[in-house]
């Protein structure tokens, strides 16, 4: 049987360490332009070399991104992206990628107002493998766990570098499937430099999980994934993909998408 | 039991919706202000600080001419106008930025949608001397130009905010970014009672200055509680600060006036207590405006200041538990109370002020003669002066009715 949920989650680490490579995660904005190119989109960033696809559910007040996420969500709120169609593209796209993880990343409220357990139910049904909250840190993130857990899926933890090791343990301890690690203090988008504490900080994080780590938020240039690779066992690549595929469509999507994987390759 | 939990809920409303980053400063943050709140030499600091700088106590004005205009309730007026800078939001001002020293910050940002909030936030940094940068949707930036001039005069960098609807919610969306990144250097200074936990706590206290002169001026002036307390809610910061001393006295009535913009059946207002639902907007668990799908709507307000598509959590809970009723008004009875307490008592209150004066003004002929009805006039009018004079044009009514 084919694992799903946490377990396919997991598995793809385990595949991608047993080959002795890099988990490369990438977010799209679902609805940017529409959601028709989002699906047409996502076989060819797996094609390329995504491992795991991020699939960002629009919310009008992202603050945890930047001008890039903020400016695909606005046109995706534009297009008339809802949750329900996004959580009907996941189940298009697993009907066609059987095997490829596909996490919704999003805001609490719309999780919210869709209902928990909805949420929870929809998303298994529809073949999805988790979320990614970004406000909602492990103190309030009780009862979404509770429902995703009913189902087998995964609440992915965040940490940051302002978390503290008394507090790593918190956080990780309910998380599932890996752990998000944002790579500095700030909003999504890409940087020129990333910050020097990154190792020691990723260090401290290991000590306290299991769990695969995947470090995200600032990544956006192929040598920047090769630094990154040998600290974590994934990276996650968001504005500049969604930057890309913005101006240049499919072709400079995928080409940095491949990229990418070459770096992290080596 | 006080309110709220460890957790920062009240009820089910409050809490911290906000990312990991930001978390182990709202607990730094939590142990600070326990820390100072109990120590005698920053309350004398603060004391100093309000009595000299900000000129507080400030006067309950009995307004004899409105009470007799509209027969009823004695009205009384707690003359929040009169705060250096001119409104309430000086109170917490002054109390997070000596905080914010104490800490060891040397930066300061902040949200404003009047521009009240940004004025006495820019004042104290000068005050202080600390780096501010205020955030501004780019709309109230048009609204409220006078304000943006006197926050760069007194040495503040204004941001417009031009995303979403480049109004209060979009400013603080912004300052939160900033924070994320700056988190090291920068004390955020919150200006209502909402946000993530500790935020709705420390605003209350240091706006409880409000509730508890108001309730010794009262006790002074006729020997006994109010009926009634009025006061406009866009986070519900004024409100809480007059409200909170009163809790318990359960003999005194306390009435929220939310914003309903052209009216709560066009979809254009900003009342989310009285037509919203519940949800997570900027980091707590509260009333907000949103669509079936969870996004947050705009709101929409004459006055700038109730602008706001959200509201304080302490607020959701005194109305679910029926402590507090809240009614909203529209532009156009706000803009009646405006020249109508401009012409009866020769103050000018603030739009989001003249909310809760209209609100009065429908309460108090319903009350007995005798009764005592108190408004927080939560500050002046004299930013609004123009663009109460651009809407009067419009309406044909400049000058007079």
């Amino acid at each position: 049987m084919r694992p799903v949920g946490v377990e396919r989650l997991l598995h793809a680490f385990e595949e991608a360490n047993k080959k002795g490579r890099k988990t490369l995660i990438v977010y799209v904005c679902a609805g940017d332009p529409d959601l028709k190119a989002t699906a047409e989109l996502v076989p060819f960033l797996a094609e390329a070399g995504a491992d795991i696809i991020e699939i960002g559910v629009p919310f009008s007040d992202p603050i945890a991104d930047g001008p890039t996420i903020q400016a695909a969500s606005q046109r995706a709120l534009a297009a008339g992206t809802s949750m329900a169609a996004v959580l009907n593209l996941v189940g298009e796209l697993r009907s066609r990628l059987r095997d490829l993880p596909l996490v919704l990343m999003t805001y609490y409220n719309p999780v919210l107002r869709f209902g928990l357990r909805s949420m929870a139910a929809t998303l298994k049904e529809k073949g999805g493998d988790g979320l990614i909250v970004p406000d909602l840190p492990a103190e309030e993130a009780g009862p979404l766990r509770s429902a995703l857990d009913e189902h087998g899926l995964a609440l992915v933890p965040l940490v940051a570098p302002t978390t503290p090791d008394s507090r790593l343990k918190v956080v990780v301890d309910g998380g599932r499937g890996f752990v998000y690690c944002v790579s500095l203090t700030g909003v999504t988008g890409a940087r020129e430099e990333l910050p020097p504490y990154l190792e020691a900080y990723l260090k401290r994080v290991r000590a306290a999980t299991n769990l695969p780590l995947a470090v995200g938020f600032g990544i956006s240039r192929p040598e920047q994934a090769a630094r990154l690779a040998p600290l974590a066992d994934g990276i996650v690549a968001g504005s500049a993909v969604v930057d890309a595929f913005h101006r240049g469509g499919l072709v400079a999507a995928t080409g940095l998408v491949r990229a990418l994987r070459a770096a992290l390759d080596g | 039991m006080t309110l709220p939990d460890e957790r920062g809920h009240f009820g089910p409303f409050g809490g911290r919706f906000v990312p990991e980053t930001l978390m182990p400063a709202l607990n730094e943050l939590e142990a600070a202000y326990r820390a100072t709140r109990q120590d005698p030499a920053f309350r004398r600091e603060l004391e100093y600080y309000l009595r000299n700088f900000a000129g507080r106590p400030t006067p309950l004005y009995y307004a004899a001419n409105l009470t007799a205009y509209l027969g009823g309730a004695k009205i009384y007026l707690k003359r929040e106008d009169l705060n250096h800078t001119g409104s309430h939001k000086l109170n917490n001002a002054l109390g997070q930025a000596l905080l914010a020293r104490r800490m060891g910050k040397k930066r300061i940002i902040a949200e404003t949608g009047a521009g009240q909030h940004g004025v006495a936030t820019a004042t104290v940094a000068a005050l202080l001397g600390l780096e501010c940068e205020i955030y501004m949707g780019a709309e109230d930036t048009r609204r409220q130009a006078l304000n943006v001039f006197r926050m760069e005069l007194l040495g503040s960098r204004v941001i417009p905010v031009a995303a979403g609807s480049a109004t209060l919610k979009d400013a603080i969306n912004e300052a939160l970014r900033d924070w994320v990144t700056n988190i090291e250097t920068t004390h955020y200074l919150l200006g209502s009672v909402t946000g993530p936990h500790p935020y709705p706590v420390i605003v209350r206290d240091f706006q409880s200055v409000i509730g508890k002169e108001a309730r010794e001026q009262i006790l002074a002036a006729e020997g006994r509680l109010p009926d009634a307390i009025v006061a406009c809610v866009g986070g519900g910061s004024n409100a809480m600060g007059i409200f909170h001393p009163f809790l318990e006295d359960e003999g005194v009535a306390l009435w929220g006036a939310e914003a309903a913009g052209l009216g709560l059946d066009t979809g254009k207002h900003a009342a989310s207590l009285t037509a919203g639902s519940p949800g997570v907007l900027h980091g707590a668990y509260c009333y907000i405006l949103q669509d079936a799908d969870g996004q947050i709507t705009p709101a929409h307000s004459v006055s700038a200041g109730l602008d706001y598509p959200g509201v304080g959590p302490e607020h959701c809970y005194l109305k679910e538990t029926g402590r507090a009723s809240y009614a909203a008004i529209t532009d156009g009875e706000a803009l009646e109370a405006f020249q109508l307490l401009s012409r009866c008592e020769g103050i000018l209150p603030a739009l989001e002020s003249a909310h809760a004066v209209a609100l009065a003004v429908k309460l108090a002929p319903q009350m007995p003669e005798g009764a005592i009805l108190l408004i927080n006039l939560s500050g002046r009018g004299d930013k609004d002066v123009q663009e109460v004079a651009a809407i009067l044009k419009e309406k044909g009514e400049a000058g007079g009715r």
